[in-house]
């Protein structure tokens, strides 16, 4: 029987107004399967924070609550989300979502599009800059992303015609063009090969100077190497939180300390 | 790390050379500095290996740089021992000749430099010309045991002055077999081969 912390240990002693996201009490269900349970954790600003933990566990789900994805994907949950200190589920969704943007697994680039209305296509829909203005901030996006460089000639060209690790940077572009606070990045190079996966790692680093992240991954390694602090989660349940180095070195569970290991999961 | 090192055996070497009790002192005050450092390296190797999963050359760089701290903080010891020594020899007649302890003292300190250099230049020939040198210090420390023992039979009252040559010279064939060690190491960071106990003649 494993206990569930109510607030992570190293972050009861940092100021509030350090806390980006912040969760209480969060249980999410799809029908009547509970897929999370009692999750309360805060995420600090300009952090990365790396989510853990066997298949099934519950890491994408709550992701997807972050952002309220979840109840695009047709599931329900309680408890309390706050984002800056603001009930996520008290304002418009789509903002939400504009300012808490989402990258996945598979590359999603849309795929009728080029390069350059990929990334546009959320100003756009969003009505956020003049006409004038888009290429200024598609150029911005891009180089954010770390790939300006690579595509800066062939702009018109099709989404699809980049290599995956290239594709994935694209999503990324593509999110930031919207100026959001948050990224959450659902497993973001497990599609991709070991050079574009180091590349995705180092724009991370980069990335928190700006923004807030949140990193699901199977990839224990990758974890250790990009987060700050790092969550486990085990059967919809999280089993500890705490500074990355701390997991990796000296978990306080023993659960987490098995999952590491590997001798489980 | 290595640099407050050598700094120490140097004081503590021309300590002896020019009877300099403040070299001796200095000796004693940089000690700590050198535990400190062991321990922050200590840790950041520590940190390294959970965080970023190092694998062939910088698995062998991390490994080697885990020995070569442990060996600097033991070379430290050794520079205490040897200013510890160099006090009490203050304190008592002096006598004429170092013997053997001045040639033994320029040999390990450039065993030593050489060693620290062929870790931060990546020079396994340098490594191996230290390996080479380390028979010189096993010879010289036998001497100077025959030296002192001679000395002994002249002059009853040299005891004290010779076990102190004696504990100085077996600090300093230690510091040398020490340098021997490191440069070990540095072989088998560049190179990826084994040398120490001769291992590769197996």
């Amino acid at each position: 029987m494993t206990e569930t912390l109510q607030m992570p240990s190293i972050l009861s002693e940092s100021s509030k107004t350090d806390t980006k996201l912040e969760t209480r009490d969060v249980n999410a269900f799809f029908g009547k399967t509970q897929a999370l349970r009692n999750v309360s954790l805060n995420i600090q600003k300009n952090h990365v924070v790396a989510i853990i933990g066997p298949s099934g566990c519950g890491k994408s789900t709550f992701l997807r609550c972050l952002n309220r994805m979840h109840e695009v994907a047709g599931g329900t949950m309680n408890g309390t989300i706050l984002l800056d200190g603001e009930d996520i589920h008290e304002n418009d969704p789509v903002n939400l979502r504009r300012r808490v943007g989402m990258v996945f697994q598979k590359p999603n680039p849309f795929p009728t599009m080029s390069i350059f209305d990929n990334v546009a296509a959320g100003i756009r829909l969003n009505r956020m800059a003049h006409r004038n203005h888009i290429a200024e901030t598609v150029e911005r996006s891009l180089q954010q992303a770390a790939l300006w460089n690579e595509v800066k000639d062939s702009l018109s060209k099709s989404g699809m015609s980049l290599s995956g690790g290239q594709q994935q940077r694209l999503c990324i572009a593509r999110a930031l063009a919207v100026n959001p606070e948050v990224l959450l990045m659902d497993e973001p190079a497990s599609a991709l090969d070991p050079i574009s996966t180091a590349k995705i790692e180092e724009l991370i680093y980069e990335l928190k100077k700006d923004y807030t992240i949140v990193i699901v991954t199977h990839n224990m390694q990758q974890a250790a190497r990009v987060s700050d602090e790092t969550a486990f989660f085990y059967l919809g349940e999280l089993i500890e939180y705490d500074i990355t180095k701390k997991i990796f070195t000296m978990p306080s569970i023993k659960q987490t300390e098995d999952y590491v290991t590997g001798r489980f999961g | 790390m290595g640099s407050v090192v050598e700094d120490n055996i140097s004081n503590a070497l021309q300590a002896l050379l020019e009877q300099k009790g403040s070299l001796a002192q200095k000796v004693f005050e940089n000690e700590d500095r050198i535990n400190t450092l062991e321990l922050e390296i200590d840790n950041a190797i520590f940190d390294l290996l959970a965080l970023q999963q190092p694998v062939a050359s910088d698995l062998r760089f991390i490994i080697a740089s885990q020995k070569i701290n442990n060996d600097l903080e033991r070379i430290g010891d050794h520079a205490v021992n040897i200013a510890e020594s160099d006090l009490n020899l203050m304190k008592i007649k002096p006598i004429d000749s170092l013997l053997e302890l001045p040639k033994m003292a320029v040999t390990t300190k450039t065993m030593l430099r050489n060693a620290l250099d062929s870790f931060i230049l990546l020079d396994p020939k340098l490594a191996q010309t230290v390996l080479e040198t380390d028979d010189q210090i096993d010879d010289l420390n036998r001497s100077m045991t025959v030296s002192v023992i001679e000395l002994l039979k002249s002059d009853r009252h040299t005891i004290e002055c010779g076990l102190e040559f004696i504990r100085i010279s077996r600090n300093l064939e230690r510091i040398a077999d020490i340098s021997t060690n490191i440069a070990e190491e540095v072989i088998f960071h560049t190179q990826a081969r084994v040398v120490k106990h001769h291992a590769e003649e197996n």
